[in-house]
């Protein structure tokens, strides 16, 4: 197994700024905007946003939620590992709002699909958009593209996209991992 | 752990205490599903559950079909009273008859100790025992563990007392495994009659005398007397097991802490608890209720995961 860095954390935190910035001229003050961060690892991403366009574009209210999809995805019993659910909270109504899934890495789209299908139970939001910092293009296995990406990767199906943050592995890298 | 050590759920004596943690923990992943405007997740949409009843239940089946539905499961409900039990089917072939509609999952109670773990031996689908006869009631027990964690933060080092019909109760033993599985201590109260002889063996503490057993306990499971599984007296009368063995508010409040009360349900009011106690905050009757949806979610995902494709 070898891996080579595809992003440092100098790049990441520009990325994550440009992407920011995106979401405002789309968003403005965030008044009818949520960001609901995909579990598990697409909280991180959502976190940092909110921390950036509280703190350095001085956006008063940002309402952060996170959507766990374990129990609306497409593979039940289909792996050979059991699938672990993490917590969801939502603290607020996501009826007529615009909602922003951010993850980490948009692979085959599954994961989105099943976010599409577990936003409802919270409501009917007025339009859902995707942000993902890692973007791996042709391995869609469904019909959906990110609204905002950090950056697009091409990896074949036996290499895999590893998003590493300072608050959990102790550094900002994004790896490619070759098995 | 994320995966049950066991193929069904047969009895609170056939699980590992990290089985009881998983169970817990996925099932507040329930507990926060079952509180959205929209209660439902797809999880389970290609199973199909039996819900079999060979006794009268009305809670239970309710909170199994529930539970099951909330899941996305499709759910097919028999009694006996209205099957081919009467004209003389034996358990096995009433079974894998229904087996044989492609059903994954059966949900059983039975009046014979034993008939779960019987039927797994005999028939190809994940069973789940929701109360043999006297024996055990594993889900009500785990939901009841499971209201104790949410209440007073842990199990563990916990003192529970069971009071009432030990005897004729499946959720007593269950309870009793669950508690001390969970590192609590368990005492059981009730009149000599209605206590089992060997109950000491199980390692649990036997009281007579209710208002000791109460100054010893932060939780007190109050069980229902089972007047229809007594074929003999137990006691002298209703209002003298009452006055013994039945909690009033007086009662409580003479007591110098605030301990949980619980029940199973159904509650006699005025028997074994007053109204106002069955009423009153330090009763968690109806979250014992809630929970059990949740848990039971818990339990039936967890085994249908299990299930091969």
């Amino acid at each position: 197994m070898s891996q080579k860095v595809l992003l440092s954390a100098k790049e990441i935190n520009i990325i994550l700024h440009r992407l920011a910035c995106q979401l405002i001229e789309n968003h403005l003050d965030f008044k009818d905007t949520v960001l609901i961060g995909i579990q598990p690892r697409g909280t991180f991403v959502a976190e940092r946003l909110k921390k950036i366009l509280v703190e350095e574009y001085n956006i008063s209210e940002v309402k952060l939620g996170y959507l766990d999809i374990t129990f609306y995805r497409d593979d039940f019993r289909r792996g050979s590992k059991p699938l672990e659910a993490n917590k969801t909270k939502i603290d607020f109504v996501v009826e007529d709002k615009k909602v922003v899934f951010v993850d980490d890495v948009l692979y085959t789209g599954r994961s989105i699909r099943a976010a599409l299908t577990a936003i409802q139970s919270f409501g009917r939001p007025s339009e859902i958009e995707l942000l993902t910092l890692i973007d791996r293009r042709f391995s869609r296995h469904l019909p959906i593209q990110p609204d905002y990406r950090g950056r697009q990767v091409d990896a074949i199906n036996q290499e895999k996209v590893r998003v590493m943050w300072e608050e959990q592995e102790g550094e900002d890298k994004v790896y490619l991992v070759i098995k | 752990m994320s995966e049950l050590s066991v193929d069904h759920l047969l009895g609170i004596k056939y699980l590992k205490r990290e089985d009881i943690e998983l169970i817990f923990e996925t099932a507040d992943h329930f507990k926060e599903v079952i509180n959205r405007p929209i209660k439902k997740v797809p999880s389970l949409r290609d199973i199909t559950i039996a819900n079999l009843f060979f006794e009268n239940s009305t809670r239970t089946r309710l909170s199994f079909e529930l539970a099951e539905k909330r899941l996305s499961a499709d759910v097919i409900n028999f009694s006996a009273a209205q099957s081919s039990v009467k004209k003389g089917e034996t358990l096995i072939d009433t079974v894998n008859n229904i087996l044989s509609m492609k059903v994954d999952m059966v949900v059983m109670r039975h009046p014979n100790p034993g008939a779960g773990v019987f039927l797994s031996k005999n028939v190809k689908a994940s069973i789940i025992n929701a109360g043999d006869g006297a024996h055990e009631h594993p889900t009500q027990a785990l939901l009841d563990s499971y209201s104790i964690r949410e209440r007073l933060g842990d199990v563990e080092g916990k003192n529970v007392v069971i009071v009432g019909d030990i005897l004729h109760s499946r959720v007593a033993l269950s309870n009793i495994f669950a508690l001390q599985l969970q590192g609590a201590n368990v005492k059981v109260c009730g009149p000599k009659t209605l206590i089992p002889k060997y109950i000491g063996n199980l390692g649990v503490g036997v009281e007579t005398d209710l208002r000791k057993a109460l100054e010893w306990c932060d939780v007190a499971n109050m069980l229902r007397v089972q007047n229809e599984r007594m074929d003999i007296s137990y006691f002298p009368s209703t209002r003298e097991y009452t006055q013994q063995y039945g909690v009033s508010k007086a009662l409580l409040d003479s007591l110098d802490k605030e301990i949980v009360i619980m029940h199973p349900g159904p509650i006699n009011r005025g028997v074994e608890i007053t109204s106002d106690v069955a009423d009153s905050k330090q009763a968690i009757i109806l979250n014992q209720v809630e929970n059990g949806v949740a848990v039971r979610m818990a339990v039936v995902y967890l085994l249908a995961s299990k299930i091969k494709q």
